[in-house]
């Protein structure tokens, strides 16, 4: 048996916000699963399996949620697959969902992810104390900002590219109606002059908490082709992993991330990255990851990723390769749903459904998810056609 | 559907790991089973596990188990919060694709850490189930009950399906619950949670099982007699008290029937039953009868590794296919409250 | 087709419909939400190379693990090797100098440190004889004068006051010894093995 040909017909997003207090759990994975239904045209009795990821159940203080939520999801009588990979975990989900009807196993399949912080103290969940260690550690920002560091001095990359970054990113948020942060006001100086929380990281160049939920409605190829409506085909998917601290290790670009890029874009027959992809959604929490992620995953020459964001190259307005025209998760982070939301967001932009962050005439997307101590990858490539 | 088939396993499963963490009792186990067959990582087109985070008492726990399986250099790689069954099932379906040939499994807990009867309450739904509190075995005690007074099953029959566990359990190594015991002494025990008995509950380990799937002729080079994968389905039953059948599981049904459970002769069926109870429902609902030999590792009454139970099944089935015990086998795997889900794994020998 | 996406402000479809309420209870202002609060006690247990560490530490030594076949010495232990994936066996004493990996100067208050006072220098420390680094503290400096490759030595508490515990480093402070100079700002740690 060979690998079948899988596509996305259906993208649901819920509103991004830091507490959506006028939804339940069930509520909140429903209201961004019946958007994705509506877009593919389907019911819950078409669906033949749900996926579903979020980040640690400590977030909202159960243990394996998607049992709860076997109801609101659809799923009763029905297989329910439960994905944990730490940050990347939203787009692995959608990953293993794409491998169901690859495998010939399903033919439509809902994937989802999601997350609702604000049931539960996040700060609290990601610092339960261990007594053996001593922690001095303030949170995701705390731990990356000596790697963002390291870059800097490495590519000696001006000090204020992530400013631009931060900046770009939440202009773009600006024209999704879906993004949690969209602050009109914002101007270079003031993500400049914005406290520095874990010095080289500011405030204005970390990602918010937010809750949130994203789903997508993957078909076969017979099912996409009887789809009366925009379709995004899956070119290519891949997860790579490796561990967070050995003498030796690149902590710049890791070497799981140049391999799981490699093999995602061989996947797809895809050459030169930067000329062949129209549009990219990468995971960026902090605002410097996006001059990384373009050197580690080949948009750039090593050490002159920066060069690419000082040139405007990754602005909708003008660039040639716009990154994060969703705002990314500078501007939207429900933790467990954001590698899924780029995922998604990619799709989007080949079905030509992305409204008024759309990039014009975008035919081959890129989706992509890391996490853990930059050790956790997921990836993928859509395009408008067949593979 | 491609050949796939359990080559190996290791297993380990003891009442509490109080020296060694996780990743530290899991390492041997991980590297052990890949020496046994002459494998290296290297060979490993994908790894894939399950654990819990609420069990280990900590967020993203899996990470430091990660390194276990040697990473460097980086690997193909995913995690289900899940029992290691579904890794084992995520790791099947990427083999289906025809691109990889080998892929590793594991699963593991150390649940001595933290009472288990409060951390599966959790589970329950968390508007108006889990704020009351009910502990695991208080929900398991309910549907015990309406299924006695269903009259299916009795107390006397759940007695003889406790006493057979620990008589399999007694020639079981990695057994804990070891110690044999009458129908009628059994009987004779005071309930902890009315109507269930201590023997009539798991017995909760810790531990963990690595296992190996290989496909086609590569199965057949890494070993003697391949148990195959002939079926394999997971399905879940609704969540929400009094809306389920406590005393059927159609869960269990349906991946049976998808899995073609009743399609031959079984010889011999490892189920996830960490309850007495559990083990009525799923020969009920699997349609096994009198000339399957049920659970003859005494099964998680003889040791219940949490995260790991399910995937030990599958291995403890594979085992006996490999030794020749028999031709053709089930396991099961389970997750939630009464048994929410069910996975159903069919293995056969040729 | 197109406008799937616009308006997060109109529901989906099915989601749309107004539900109703008994009359009795109609008036009834609406639950926004409910506090459940949780409690689970764990025991936790640090493992073989762990504890060892940890006994270690009360002697006011660091031990690291050693891999067994790379040579690579970790510090703290965790019993295992990501190189070769194997189980460590041999744990050695590594020094109590080593340099700055890379750091950050954290400028807000954490929770679980009421007694660090921000601003302070959060830094991946590698000691002497070890191949990779764990988050320390750095004091004893202005934090706009830390560097990569900034040598630094850990100081320890009173004799009298040492427990099993990582806290007896209070934090590490400059030897005053050159820099450590980095051969490539991208790589963290040390490729080989220890002799």
């Amino acid at each position: 048996m060979s690998k079948q040909r899988a596509a996305v017909i259906g993208v649901g997003q819920t509103k991004y916000a830091s507490t959506r207090g006028d939804v339940s759990m069930a509520g909140l994975v429903r209201e961004a699963a019946y958007r994705a239904l509506e877009m593919a045209g389907k019911g819950w009795s078409d669906i033949d399996a749900v996926v579903i990821g979020k980040a640690p159940d400590f977030f909202e203080g159960i243990m394996m949620p998607e049992i709860y939520l076997a109801e609101a999801l659809g799923c009763v009588g029905k297989p329910i697959l439960r994905v944990h990979t730490a940050g990347s975990v939203g787009g692995s989900t959608a990953v293993v969902a794409t491998s169901l009807v690859q495998a010939g196993i399903h033919g439509t399949v809902l994937t989802l992810g999601f997350e609702k912080q604000s049931e539960s103290n996040a700060m609290w969940a990601l610092s339960l104390p261990s007594p053996f260690t001593t922690s001095i550690n303030a949170g995701a920002g705390g731990y990356f900002s000596p790697i963002i560091r390291r870059y800097m001095e490495y590519s000696g990359a001006p000090e204020l590219i992530g400013c631009m970054v931060a900046l770009k990113d939440r202009q773009h948020a600006l024209n999704n109606p879906y993004a949690h942060v969209r602050d009109k006001e914002l101007t270079f100086d003031k993500v400049v002059e914005s406290p520095m929380l874990w010095d080289p990281i500011r405030y204005s160049e970390t990602c918010p908490s937010s809750d949130g939920a994203c789903a997508m409605v993957l078909s076969d190829e017979a099912g996409a082709e009887a789809h009366d409506g925009p379709v995004a085909w899956i070119h290519g998917t891949a997860m790579r992993s490796e561990a967070n601290n050995y003498g030796g290790r690149n902590v710049v670009s890791p070497k799981a991330s140049e391999d799981c890029a490699a093999d995602v874009f061989a996947q797809a027959g895809i050459t030169n990255p930067r000329a062949e992809i129209d549009a990219v959604e990468m995971y960026v929490p902090f605002s410097w990851y996006e001059p990384m992620w373009l050197e580690s995953l080949g948009f750039a020459e090593k050490g002159e990723g920066w060069r690419m964001v000082e040139s405007g190259a990754t602005n909708i307005d003008g660039g040639d390769l716009p990154v994060n025209c969703s705002g990314g998760v500078l501007s939207s982070n429900p933790i467990g749903a954001s590698g899924m939301i780029r995922f998604a967001e990619a799709a989007l932009q080949v079905m030509g459904e992305a409204g008024d962050h759309q990039v014009e005439g975008a035919k081959k997307a890129f989706g992509h998810a890391y996490g853990g101590g930059a050790q956790y990858y997921a990836m993928w490539v859509v395009a408008d056609s067949k593979p | 559907m491609r050949d796939v088939a359990v080559v190996a396993s290791m297993q380990r499963q003891e009442p509490s790991i109080d020296n060694e963490s996780e990743v530290e009792y899991m390492v041997p186990l991980m590297h052990g089973v890949k020496e046994s067959i002459g494998i290296t990582q290297a060979d490993v087109g994908f790894t894939c596990s399950g654990s819990s985070d609420f069990i280990a008492g900590q967020a993203f726990s899996f990470v430091m188990t990660v390194d276990g399986t040697n990473p460097v250099p980086p690997i193909s790689e995913s995690h289900v919060e899940m029992d290691g069954a579904w890794a084992l099932y995520e790791a099947w379906v990427k083999m289906q694709m025809g691109e990889i040939d080998i892929a590793l499994v594991y699963g593991y807990s150390k649940s001595s850490g933290g009472s288990l009867r409060d951390v599966l309450a959790t589970q329950m739904d968390p508007y108006y189930v889990a704020p009351l509190w009910p502990d695991a075995f208080a929900i398991e005690a309910l549907a015990a009950r309406q299924l006695i007074e269903s009259g299916r099953v009795s107390l006397e029959q759940l007695a003889e399906i406790a006493s057979r566990s620990r008589d399999h359990a007694a020639s079981n190594p990695h057994a804990i619950r070891t110690a044999q015991k009458s129908v009628a002494d059994i009987m004779a025990e005071a309930p902890i949670m009315d109507p269930l008995r201590p023997s009539d509950i798991p017995a909760s380990a810790d531990g963990g099982c690595v296992l190996i799937l290989a496909a086609g002729d590569r199965a057949k080079d890494l070993c003697d007699r391949p148990a195959w994968i002939r079926g394999i389905d997971h399905r879940t039953d609704a969540h929400t008290l009094g809306v389920r059948d406590l005393t059927r599981s159609m869960s269990a049904k349906i991946a049976g029937q998808k899995a073609g459970v009743g399609n031959d002769k079984v010889d011999f069926a490892e189920l996830y039953a960490p309850f007495t109870t559990s083990e009525f429902l799923l020969t009920d609902a699997l349609g096994l009868g009198e000339d399957t030999v049920i659970n003859p590792s005494g099964g998680t009454l003889g040791a219940h590794t949490m995260m790991a139970s399910g995937l030990i099944r599958i291995a403890e089935a594979a085992q006996r296919i490999t030794n020749g015990d028999g031709d053709r086998a089930v396991a099961t795997a389970g997750s939630g409250p009464n048994l929410q889900q069910n996975l159903v794994c069919v293995l056969e020998g040729e | 087709m197109s406008g799937y996406q616009q308006d997060p402000k109109i529901k989906p479809t099915a989601l749309s419909g107004e539900v109703t309420m008994p009359a009795a209870i109609g008036a009834v202002e609406q639950v926004q939400s409910v506090r459940t609060p949780i409690a689970i006690d764990y025991i936790a247990t640090p493992g073989a190379s762990l504890s060892a560490y940890l006994r270690g530490m009360k002697q006011k030594k660091i031990l690291g693990d050693k891999c067994p076949v790379s040579g690579q010495v970790f510090v703290p232990p965790r019993g295992v090797s990501p190189v070769s994936g194997q189980r460590t066996t041999e744990m050695v004493e590594v020094s109590d100098q080593g340099y700055v990996e890379s750091f950050n100067v954290t400028r807000l208050p954490i929770k679980s440190r009421p007694d660090l006072n921000p601003p302070y220098v959060s830094a991946w420390v590698v000691p002497d004889g070890a191949n990779v680094g764990s988050i320390s503290l750095v004091a004893g400096i202005a934090p706009e004068d830390v560097r990569i490759g900034l040598r630094v030595r850990a100081v320890w508490k009173p004799d009298d006051e040492l427990e099993e515990s990582a806290a007896n480093i209070l934090h590490w402070e400059p030897t005053g010894e050159p820099d450590f100079v980095l051969d490539d700002l991208r790589i963290i740690g040390k490729p080989g093995g220890q002799q």
